[in-house]
């Protein structure tokens, strides 16, 4: 059965000085009927880039130079804008980080979910209401009816959120894009939407395309994981496989650096140097840099992808389980 | 100041403005982030910068100015005349009255030129070369554009950072002086500035100036207002910095490009203003817009005369246009909405 | 627990903001930013201050700094009360707390280069005879903060995030500060950055004794810096203690909402029901009664109309009829 997204060798890079950067560098992964994939990476990793690439939103200067994004074996990257309108928002619903600036401050915030609905199904202002008010239940937004006719600068950080949600399910897309969708919000309301964000996708069954960096809500809702770093996959795997046992360096190196693990007292284990920018890139690991395990080739060699079973995908040539007290 | 020949004021300024302009060029290069917004406005704007820089030394050549030294036989000079460098050059080129450019003869009467076949651009009503009076032109359009801008960008700062920065009944203040300024009709104030400051090149540019300064102060209040705000000065107020150093030290420097850009794309329209002031009989003398206004009756001889104005225009447009696209320029490169983003 | 006179002691601080409205500009409310609140910070120890938006944290540490004014309280530093100081007494004192903000973009001057932003607490306070012995100086710090002395001479864009705070920490350092104020620095930085700027925080406070009142949302960060735990909640401290305790037996029920709330990687444990429900109420129109009830998941009938005193429980202090009675934890 095919994959309902299949992303492959996607590259997406801006013009520069020095030429086109890839930030995105040759991705591929699938996304499952049903199912919630996390791409985790940290700034610079191109893990945004890759799901706006998918959505065709990537901002200009930049652009999509290779690869290819099948919904449901249709080819995305070749379609007529017009088309794509219609499959954005329609069969792909994407919920971003900052529902503050997503949200037009000067119109009432039912107004906003209506118009939405009636972007993609021609049914009366009427209906769309009645539609809206369900969707503001489904999302646990309380006194739907008032809320619907609020401004976005009367309703709180999380209630704000649950609108988005609203707003990207409201034409049940086959698949939900939600990049850091929690980072703006404190920590007790970011509980509140991850509970919402299950519910949901066990109620609807829907395919989630979940982007963030926090391994914490990775475990909360992902069932399958894949690490980004500079531009590049480096590890793919389910997420329990992934927490217990990280093969990658990387992934090993970032479930270390957690606080909330820290022993009190004595360092906090960290990755040494920073993410090196494009320009910077060796010929061969990108993560050779910083890496605590690397050996002579991997500075040259760029790593293969290797299956080391159960699903996971590697890139490394080292590879091996990570030594007794790493990992979670 | 009082006691100086015009002349000598006019060359003392000139050496300020070569020592200041060497100075400025040697700051430019030692703060790396000038260095290299210099180096983009060049890239961008050549041939607009090369033109600018050849209205500019023609502007010098006419303001290096001293007396004695003519020939004899030249017409016209008074024995303590100053002449300047561009007067020297096109000292002996006088003729009776119009002559078409290269023409032989003079346009009314037929008469035999004195330099027959030399006027580039024709000669006026006077029977001065046209080119020449357009060239010296070049030096009051640019004393009209940098000394108003002299006069209202430090008194738009002035009160419009104070204002932004210090808020309360300050801000009210120059409020209310800003809005009483606004709402009168600016040409009839300025009308009325020059008549009482008598006329002159430097009553013309204080009156521009003191009418002038109102939209640079709202916009430097808005921008204090913000950078007011920004962690950085917060972090200085911390670090014990006082607050008059730290809007020399943290506020001038991110209004820096504000200036720059306002300074550049007012410069044109001052320049069009003096137009407008010349139509109405109160410009600067030897001005372009004087020179079209002297010229527009012409306009309805049989044959035209066209090569005046034409050349007065042509001058004109040609410095606008130059500033105006070095200012588009300017603004790309500086403006830290649209310069590169840093990571 | 140490026995010398505490660096910092704060009491019965109030910080209120005025909303005003209308041509008149009435004042016609208050945002209760930070009400009743103290705490004390011994020297070479980290109190962290712990809450979610609009708690107030922010404001007791600007407040601290005065660059916010309080309208009643005690901010007692080396013995002295700095509410009571006049504005050039203030400046001076400045030099021996610092503030290090969140934001590692903003808080550096786009147009200065590094070497002049880090000199410029030293020029201000007179610190280093002469411009040679002050870049000597900045170029120790940059070597201190683990960043290339040769950094000096360029400019913020050219640096990343974590190496921008490293730069704002050097900044701190130039005048010899005692206390330390840690607005957030380490939330707008990946996690992998975090754990370099906070093992650098450590070290430098082994090195020189400093203080630090560290301001943060995320309480896993705590764990690992902060010797004692403030937790707010609209304005007011609800739970205080030592970091050990707050984590193995948080007394407030909001305390331990905040603590369940956190995501865990543990692959085993997920799915578990969000501890606190709700909005948080606006600072400007808080609950009657305790702040908390309305999220309360404990509520009682007379948490609804009487507000709870900090009450002193084994370990610290608790905002709780709960922990009163002796059933909080």
């Amino acid at each position: 059965m095919t994959a309902l997204l299949e992303v492959r060798g996607l590259r997406t890079a801006f013009p520069s000085a020095s030429g086109p950067l890839p930030v995105v560098d040759g991705v591929s992964f699938d996304l499952n009927r049903g199912e919630v994939l996390a791409l985790v990476g940290e700034s610079g990793s191109g893990k945004s880039m890759s799901a706006l690439s998918a959505m065709r939103l990537v901002p200009k200067p930049g652009r999509v130079v290779a690869g290819s994004v099948k919904l449901d074996g249709e080819e995305l990257l070749d379609l007529p804008v017009t088309e794509m309108r219609k499959v954005r928002g329609g069969r792909m619903g994407m919920i971003f980080q900052e529902p503050m600036t997503c949200l037009n401050p000067v119109v009432r915030v039912g107004t906003q979910v209506i118009e939405a609905i009636q972007l993609h199904e021609p049914v009366s202002t009427a209906d769309a209401r009645a539609r809206a008010l369900e969707l503001f239940a489904e999302v646990g937004i309380p006194d739907p009816d008032q809320r619907l006719d609020a401004y976005p600068h009367q309703l709180s950080g999380g209630l704000k959120q649950r609108v988005m949600i609203a707003m990207a399910l409201s034409t049940r897309p086959e698949i939900l894009i939600a990049d850091e969708p929690t980072t703006a919000l404190d920590v007790t309301v970011q509980a509140q939407i991850l509970s919402l964000l299950r519910d949901l996708q066990q109620r609807l069954d829907a395919a989630i395309l979940l982007i963030t960096h926090d391994l914490g809500i990775v475990n909360e809702l992902a069932d399958r994981v894949a690490v980004m770093y500079a531009g590049r996959l480096v590890e793919v795997a389910d997420r329990e496989a992934l927490l217990s046992d990280p093969r990658h360096p990387y992934t090993q190196g970032l479930l270390r650096s957690i606080p909330a693990l820290a022993t009190p007292g004595e360092p906090l284990p960290e990755i040494a140097g920073v993410v090196p920018s494009p320009e910077q890139w060796p010929a061969g690991c990108r993560f050779s840099t910083r890496c605590p395990k690397r050996i002579e080739r991997c500075a040259a060699d760029f790593p293969e992808e290797t299956a080391p079973g159960e699903g996971r995908r590697v890139w490394c040539h080292v590879q091996d389980a990570p030594a007794t007290g790493e990992g979670a | 100041m009082m006691g100086l020949a015009p002349h000598m004021l006019s060359n003392l300024v000139v050496l300020a403005l070569l020592v200041g302009l060497l100075g400025l060029s040697r700051w430019v290069r030692r703060r790396r982030i000038w260095l290299e917004s210099a180096q983009a406005i060049w890239q961008r704007r050549r041939l607009a910068i090369v033109v600018i820089a050849a209205y500019l030394s023609i502007a010098l050549l006419d303001s290096v100015a001293w007396v004695g030294g003519v020939p004899e036989g030249v017409a016209d000079v008074l024995p303590n005349q100053s002449l300047s460098v561009l007067d020297r050059l096109f000292l002996d080129t006088r003729e009776a009255s119009y002559s078409a450019p290269f023409a032989d003869f003079e346009w009314t009467g037929g008469e035999a030129l004195r330099h027959p076949g030399s006027h580039v651009l024709g000669t006026d009503i006077l029977g001065r070369d046209v080119l020449y009076l357009a060239l010296k032109g070049a030096r009051v359009a640019l004393l009209i554009g940098g000394l108003t801008s002299l006069i209202s960008i430090p008194l738009a700062l002035l009160f419009g950072v104070t204002a932004g920065y210090f808020g309360g009944r300050f801000d009210d203040f120059v409020f209310f002086l800003i809005s009483t300024l606004a709402s009168m009709p600016g040409l009839l104030l300025l009308i009325a500035l020059i008549m009482a400051l008598g006329k002159g090149t430097f009553s013309v540019c204080l009156a521009l100036g003191v009418t002038g300064w109102v939209g640079f102060c709202r916009l430097s209040r808005a921008e204090t207002l913000k950078l007011r705000e920004l962690d950085y000065v917060e972090a200085a107020r911390a670090l014990g910095v006082s607050e008059v150093r730290i809007i020399f030290r943290h506020v001038l420097p991110n209004l820096a490009h504000l200036i720059v850009i306002t300074f550049v794309l007012t410069f044109s329209a001052l320049v069009l203003s003096e137009a407008v002031l010349s139509w109405l009989g109160i410009g600067v003398d030897g001005s372009w817009g004087q020179m079209i206004d002297g010229a527009r009756n012409e306009l309805s001889r049989d044959p035209i005369i066209w090569w005046n104005i034409g050349a007065a225009g042509a001058a004109l447009f040609g410095l606008i246009l130059a500033v105006n696209s070095v200012g588009d320029a300017i603004r790309d490169v500086l403006d830290p909405r649209t310069a590169r983003t840093s990571e | 627990m140490n026995d010398t006179e505490p660096l910092l002691r704060v009491s019965g601080l109030r910080t209120w903001y005025p909303i005003q409205q209308g041509l008149m500009q009435r004042t016609v409310g208050w945002v209760q930013a930070a009400t009743d609140v103290g705490f004390t910070i011994a020297p070479g120890e980290t109190l962290a201050l712990v809450g979610e938006s609009g708690c107030g944290k922010s404001t007791v540490g600007r407040s601290i700094l005065r660059l916010e004014q309080p309208q009643e309280g005690e901010v007692l530093f080396e013995g002295r009360d700095l509410l009571a100081l006049d504005a050039d007494a203030v400046r001076a004192v400045r030099q021996r707390i610092q503030i290090i903000f969140q934001d590692p973009m903003a808080s550096l001057d786009p147009r200065m280069r590094i070497r002049d932003q880090i000199a410029e607490g030293m020029q201000s306070f007179g610190i280093g005879a002469d411009e040679g012995e002050r870049t000597d100086r900045v170029a120790a710090l940059l070597e201190r903060v683990q960043l290339d002395a040769a950094a000096m001479d360029r400019y913020p864009h050219e640096f990343s995030g974590g190496q921008r705070q490293r730069i704002c920490i050097a900044r701190a350092l130039a005048v010899e500060p005692r206390l330390i104020v840690c607005d957030e620095s380490v939330s707008a930085l990946d996690v992998s950055i975090q754990a370099q700027i906070l093992n650098l925080l450590r070290e430098l406070q082994d090195e020189f004794g400093l203080s630090y009142l560290f301001i943060t949302h995320d309480l896993s960060v705590v764990k690992y810096l902060a010797h004692e735990v403030a937790v707010m909640y609209l304005g007011e401290i609800v739970e205080q203690g030592p970091t050990e305790r707050i984590f193995e037996a948080p007394a407030h029920p909001y305390t331990q909402g905040l603590l369940a709330a956190i995501p865990s990687i543990d692959p085993t444990r997920r799915g578990a029901a969000p501890p606190v429900l709700g909005d948080v109420p606006s600072p400007s129109n808080p609950p009657p009664g305790c702040h908390f009830h309305t999220r309360c998941n404990r509520v009682m009938d007379r948490c609804r109309a009487e507000a709870p005193t900090l009450v002193s429980i084994e370990g610290g202090a608790s905002r709780c009829f709960l922990s009163a009675e002796g059933e909080g934890g």
